[in-house]
């Protein structure tokens, strides 16, 4: 069996999974149903300033639903913890206390301020936590009053912070990472040279879920008054995946270690956060979605799965992806591929057809000879995945490469040698070969 | 020896038994049942469930709807095409025709559940009495229709549609044909037959004029002098015979006729049920009159039919519907003669075979069945007699009208459809495509 274990900025923790600074990490009570449920670890509910702040006392939730109301994706305007900071401290300690083997970081939020900082840091460090996560990103509320994505929507900011935090920790500092920003790389770097010693990413996306089709209001709403939330869950995943490997792939970050976050809801989704360049995952949504208990197909598929890749430990699979990850203008011109429908699996839906006839390049038939058939056209297909995304049937349509003779559909022979946008002859900007 | 009088009684099965029995066969839909069966629609493209709907419903189209909660919309979608759209998502043999085609059966063996689907889609508008359609400018043009079934409603309603008047000459004394007479009791219940009729004449310009027979009360050469033209849609009025020894013994009776009496019946429990019944026949009929009987409490009821599983006009659906209703179907047996004296007792049965020449054959092996009731269901012929003269120029092939593609006969301005046309195939769904088609040809016509 492939190794589980953690190490994480020398932070152990049994397996790589760790509930994010979330409702379900708000108390000890949740937290230790956690660890027995088998968590890795947790970053416990945001801390802020006493007094506490308060909560709306109506709806803090809303979800994109499919038909058969699974969630897909997930919004909320839940504030940091809203219990006095003693109790947190307590009952941190406590935790701490009885689970020695699981990683219990400190997320925290104060304002713009060093003095409060050089005042909190120290006593939140003394319970016991094994590092802090500066929340950076949390972009409802919190961040009207200067707070959460206010700092991390600047670099400026971020660095100034997580100095102040540094200078007054002695445990290892993750700035959580807010994905509202045009690009991921400037506030992850000035996390860097703030001194952080890893970045968590990503925080909740700015989000209004709908309108209540009745009232024509938002929805939902506190007495008729609605505000965006943070959104999450699923349908954030490919976000966040594409987040974590610019700051991987970028020489002035691939550095930092990182905290994966956005979606992760099963073992694959692990897999793709720890491939593109994360050393662990944090989880929230799924658990918020289905309890704690999803904690054992996530381990259990993790490890059945390092078995099967011959990985011995999760440590080897991360940032195995990173390098295939580039630019577009690095991209192979020269390399071809063409859809092909195995009409052993084909059920004859025709919506590869229709899609490809109506958006796309008009390269599948729908009758052969008179009958229902649905066939790639060479000679038009540009190998764009399109038929491959909408077909309901798995494995039904396949991309092949065509790696000699000639492009049915441009007439030219096929090049082997590779060549990519920079030395394009349509390329005004190309770089002489 | 005295001959042993037939078990033949009413309340076998008190009321909330039979009330059991009788409700609704396949039950509708909730709204998240139907929005995970909606799910399983891929929206295909050209889709197969629509090519197989004799009436032509966009199938994806509307559950497409169903999914994003547009049930008026998805119920227009369907009834656009089919104005019984309500009454086929209940009768419809879907495991034949949509259900068959769904891709889902070829990926899964489970289609999509179209029938079911429909009659989520269908079941507000009847019961809200939802105003879908209207009434195009009046062209000043009135057509009789003969008929109060499935094709002369249907026709009926497209036409009013169309801007034009429309009489409908009804035989019997409330409209709706085979699905108010008809129709297994347990496939349509709360009086729906009605309610779809109320539905369909609430557009206006429809004069329903009930008991009023062809060939009694109305002739076709009045009608033809009268009307700017005329739909034919009579249906089936008599019942084939079975040509065999003692057919007019007491106690052999026409399947249709107690199916009718059933249907018409406030009391369910009051009708008269054979202890042992026995039916001939292997359609829709047969399977209809014998779980209708089990399911008023008959003892023993066997089916018998000349030929096998396969040939069946009911579906598979339908034979195993009789079977775990605890119906015997005897596959490969024809009736010989019928035995009793003045009233049935028995039937004699003889063991059939297929020859290589495809031809039906009895050998010498006969057996008995014992039994009170006989129905008989072996099909429906036009009523030659009644109409007899009415059909003199009317183009007739075995026994049923000749219509071209859209519906004419060979008569001017004579347009027919339903079972009493050559094509005609017992089902409402297939009687509604006529009407709607002559409707749309008459309408062609009297603007030309």
């Amino acid at each position: 069996m492939a190794d589980l274990t953690s190490e994480f900025l020398n932070i152990s923790s049994p397996n790589p999974f760790w509930l994010a600074s979330a409702p379900p990490t708000d108390k000890a009570y949740n937290v230790n149903r956690a660890f027995e449920a088998g968590w890795g670890g947790v970053v416990w509910k945001t801390l802020g300033e006493d007094p506490p702040i308060v909560n709306v006392n109506g709806p803090r939730y809303s979800a994109l639903h499919s038909n058969e109301r699974r969630v897909i994706g997930f919004n909320n305007i839940e504030l940091i913890t809203d219990r006095p900071l003693q109790t947190n401290l307590d009952e941190m300690r406590q935790i701490k206390r009885d689970w020695p083997d699981r990683a219990v970081v400190a997320s925290v939020m104060f304002s713009m301020n060093e003095e409060t900082w050089s005042k909190y840091v120290p006593m939140i460090e003394d319970t016991g936590a094994d590092a802090f996560e500066l929340n950076f990103g949390c972009p409802h509320g919190m961040s009207e009053r200067g707070m959460g994505a206010a700092v991390g929507q600047v670099p400026e900011y971020i660095q100034m912070v997580t100095e102040w935090c540094k200078q007054a920790a002695s445990i290892p500092v993750i700035v959580k990472l807010t994905p509202n920003v045009s690009n991921i790389v400037p506030p992850a770097k000035a996390a860097l040279d703030g001194g952080a010693d890893a970045v968590s990413l990503i925080n909740t996306i700015n989000s209004i879920m709908r309108v209540d089709y009745d009232t024509l209001t938002m929805y939902p709403t506190t007495d008729g008054m609605g505000t965006h939330g943070g959104y999450c869950g699923e349908a954030v995943k490919p976000i966040a995946l594409n987040m974590v490997a610019e700051i991987s792939r970028n020489a002035e970050t691939a550095e930092l270690p990182i905290s994966g976050i956005g979606g992760i809801t099963n073992w694959r989704d692990a897999v793709d956060f720890l491939a593109l360049g994360a050393d662990n995952v944090q989880v929230c949504t799924a658990a918020m979605v289905y309890g704690f208990k999803i904690i054992d197909d996530l381990t259990d598929g993790l490890s059945m799965f390092l078995d099967d890749k011959g990985l011995k430990s999760v440590a080897e699979l991360v940032g195995k992806a990173v390098p295939s990850v580039t630019d577009w203008q690095y991209l192979n011109l020269n390399y071809v591929e063409k859809a092909v429908i195995d009409q052993d699996l084909c059920i004859k839906c025709g919506r590869c057809h229709i899609v490809c006839e109506d958006t796309s390049h008009q390269a599948i038939t729908q009758t052969v000879n008179g009958e229902r058939h649905f066939q790639v056209i060479d000679e038009e297909c540009i190998g764009c995945n399109l038929c491959v995304s909408v077909c309901p049937v798995d494995s039904c349509i396949t991309m092949h490469a065509v790696t000699e003779g000639i492009d049915a559909r441009t007439g030219q022979a096929i090049v082997t040698k590779s060549a990519n946008w920079t030395t394009h002859p349509n390329n005004p900007m190309r770089k002489e070969g | 020896m005295a001959r042993q009088q037939p078990n033949i009684q009413s309340g076998r099965l008190d009321k909330a038994e039979i009330d059991g029995n009788f409700a609704d066969l396949h039950p509708p839909l909730s709204r998240s049942e139907a929005l995970i069966a909606a799910d399983r629609c891929y929206f295909c493209y050209d889709a197969p469930c629509t090519t197989a709907c004799p009436t032509g419903i966009d199938i994806p189209g509307f559950i497409q709807k169903i999914r994003s909660d547009n049930i008026r919309g998805s119920a227009h979608t369907i009834l656009r095409e089919n104005i019984m759209g309500g009454m086929c998502a209940r009768v419809c043999p879907t495991e034949d025709l949509c259900e068959a085609a769904c891709v889902r059966y070829t990926h899964e063996e489970k289609p999509v559940d179209i029938g079911l689907l429909q009659r989520y889609a269908t079941d507000p508008i009847f019961a809200q009495g939802t105003a879908l359609f209207e009434r195009n400018d009046s062209s000043g043009k009135t057509v009789a229709v003969v008929g109060g079934g499935p094709a002369g409603l249907s026709c009926a309603h497209r036409l009013s549609m169309l801007g034009h008047d429309v009489v409908v000459f009804n035989r019997d004394s409330k409209p709706g044909g085979l699905n108010e007479y008809g129709i297994a009791a347990y496939k349509t219940i709360d009086d729906f037959a009605q309610r779809e009729v109320d539905y369909i004449l609430s557009i206006g310009g429809i004069d329903v004029r009930n008991n009023m027979t062809l060939g009694a009360d109305i002739n076709l050469a009045d009608l033809r002098n009268e009307y700017d033209a005329v739909f034919l849609g009579v249906g089936l009025g008599s019942v084939n015979e079975l040509g065999i020894e003692n057919e007019d013994l007491a106690g052999v009776e026409n399947a249709i006729d107690y199916i009718a009496d059933l249907r018409q019946a406030d009391d369910k429990s009051a009708l008269p049920v054979g202890e042992r019944v026995v039916v001939i026949g292997g359609g829709m009929t047969a399977i209809d009159i014998a779980v209708q009987s089990k399911r008023l409490g008959a003892g023993r009821v066997d089916i018998v039919y000349r030929r096998g599983r396969a040939q069946m006009g009911a579906s598979d659906f339908e034979q195993e519907l009789a079977q775990t209703s605890g119906v015997t179907i005897h596959h490969w047996v024809q009736p010989v003669r019928l035995l009793g004296d003045r009233t049935v007792s028995g039937i004699e049965l003889q063991k059939t075979t297929l020859g290589d020449d495809g031809k039906l054959s009895a050998s010498g092996a006969t057996f008995v069945l014992d039994a009170d009731i006989i129905f008989k269901a072996i099909g429906q012929k036009l009523d030659d007699n009644k109409l007899g003269e009415e059909l003199d120029g009317l183009a007739l092939e075995r026994g049923k009208i000749v219509v071209d593609e859209s519906q004419a006969t060979s008569l001017d301005n004579v347009w027919a459809g339903g079972d009493c046309v050559v094509g005609g195939d017992d089902l409402t769904v297939s009687a509604v495509q006529h009407g709607k088609i002559a409707a749309i040809a008459i309408d062609r016509q009297l603007r030309s």
